[in-house]
């Protein structure tokens, strides 16, 4: 079946996957596409950070050319969020990692577009000091 | 360097004319997901997060003065009385010089906060706050992708689980009407605060 998913901030709309009870499949490409994470012999792989799976449990998270990232998402704490009648999944960031990334004190960084597009980073401003001010239209 | 991020779903149409008011000479960024929001844990706006040369967070989010004079209101004239007025020009002149104070003075300044005051001050989320964003953010990629119906009940539950979100609400309530974030509406939730305030925040910057 073709489903979208919404991991964090990053949209990917068409992707295949197979749904079951408490599993979402992917291939290793869109496993990768969507999410970040890859499949290594030490584990679910972003980056440097590497999330063992526990070998009693690997057929949870692992099957032919599959990779469960429901399973995965419960194994990091993320909330997920489905809509069956749109065929939409949303995985959000686990409260742990929220908690561990602020109490850091290190500025979580985000890129936004201004309004002709132009991205800007909060990194871009390093070695400046920041106000960070939020408004709204409404 | 000032950087406003709109927390607005409406994106640039929303956004635009404001902006192009304002004339402003820092960024002035577009947040659709309210990502921003999400990663600083903030509710309401005008908040604000203060972060030094080395990317430390050096005061957590906080109302950035502002008061909650606007309940005092009168709701046929929209006259604010003159003493709750004064108050929220007093504290936002507050606000400003010390931030006029940390950008001459640095870490020297007393409003440059120690890193246990900054814990001490900071709020993280926990699992309901965050199941809130999840839902939230999939109602916004519904209405982004034409299913505003659809998209309500997600908003519903990222208010439902995290009822002192302001953002979730008034968002909420803006893609339905642009003049519902200040109707009838929005008036019984902030009566229904009661006690509590609109902006809590710490009485002494």
């Amino acid at each position: 079946m073709t489903i979208d998913i919404v991991y964090g901030e990053r949209a990917t709309t068409g992707v295949d996957a197979e749904s079951t009870a408490g599993g979402l499949w992917l291939s290793a490409d869109d496993l990768n596409r969507v999410s970040g994470w890859e499949f290594k012999p030490q584990g679910f792989c972003k980056g440097d950070v590497c999330v063992p799976v526990p070998d009693a449990r690997k057929s949870e998270f692992v099957a032919t050319q599959r990779y469960n990232l429901a399973a995965l998402a419960g194994l990091l704490g993320q909330p997920v969020v489905t809509d069956g009648e749109f065929n939409a999944w949303c995985f959000g960031e686990a409260a742990a990692e929220r908690r561990r990334t602020l109490t850091s004190l290190d500025a979580p960084d985000f890129s936004l577009p201004d309004l002709d597009g132009k991205m800007h980073s909060l990194s871009d401003y390093r070695g400046k000091k920041v106000f960070v001010v939020s408004w709204a239209s409404w | 360097m000032p950087i406003a991020i709109a927390f607005d779903s409406g994106g640039n149409a929303a956004t635009e004319p404001w902006i192009k008011a304002a004339k402003p000479s820092y960024p002035c960024l577009i947040d659709r997901c309210h990502l921003v929001a999400e990663l600083y844990d903030m509710v309401n706006v005008p908040t604000a997060v203060w972060i030094d040369e080395r990317g430390k967070i050096v005061r957590p989010s906080e109302p950035a003065g502002v008061t909650d004079a606007f309940r005092k209101m009168n709701r046929t004239n929209f006259s604010i009385p003159t003493d709750a007025m004064a108050e929220l020009q007093a504290k936002r002149k507050a606000y400003l010089d010390a931030i006029r104070d940390w950008v001459a003075n640095g870490p020297a300044s007393r409003f440059a906060l120690s890193e246990p005051e900054v814990l001490r001050r900071m709020h993280t989320p926990d699992d309901a706050q965050v199941r809130a964003a999840a839902n939230f953010r999939l109602g916004e990629f519904l209405f982004e992708r034409g299913q505003a119906e659809a998209a309500k009940k997600y908003f519903e539950e990222a208010k439902r689980l995290r009822p002192e979100s302001w953002n979730y609400k008034r968002q909420a309530w803006a893609l339905e009407d642009p003049m519902k974030p200040g109707g009838p509406e929005f008036w019984a939730a902030v009566d229904s605060l009661g006690e509590r305030k609109y902006y809590p925040g710490p009485e002494d910057i």
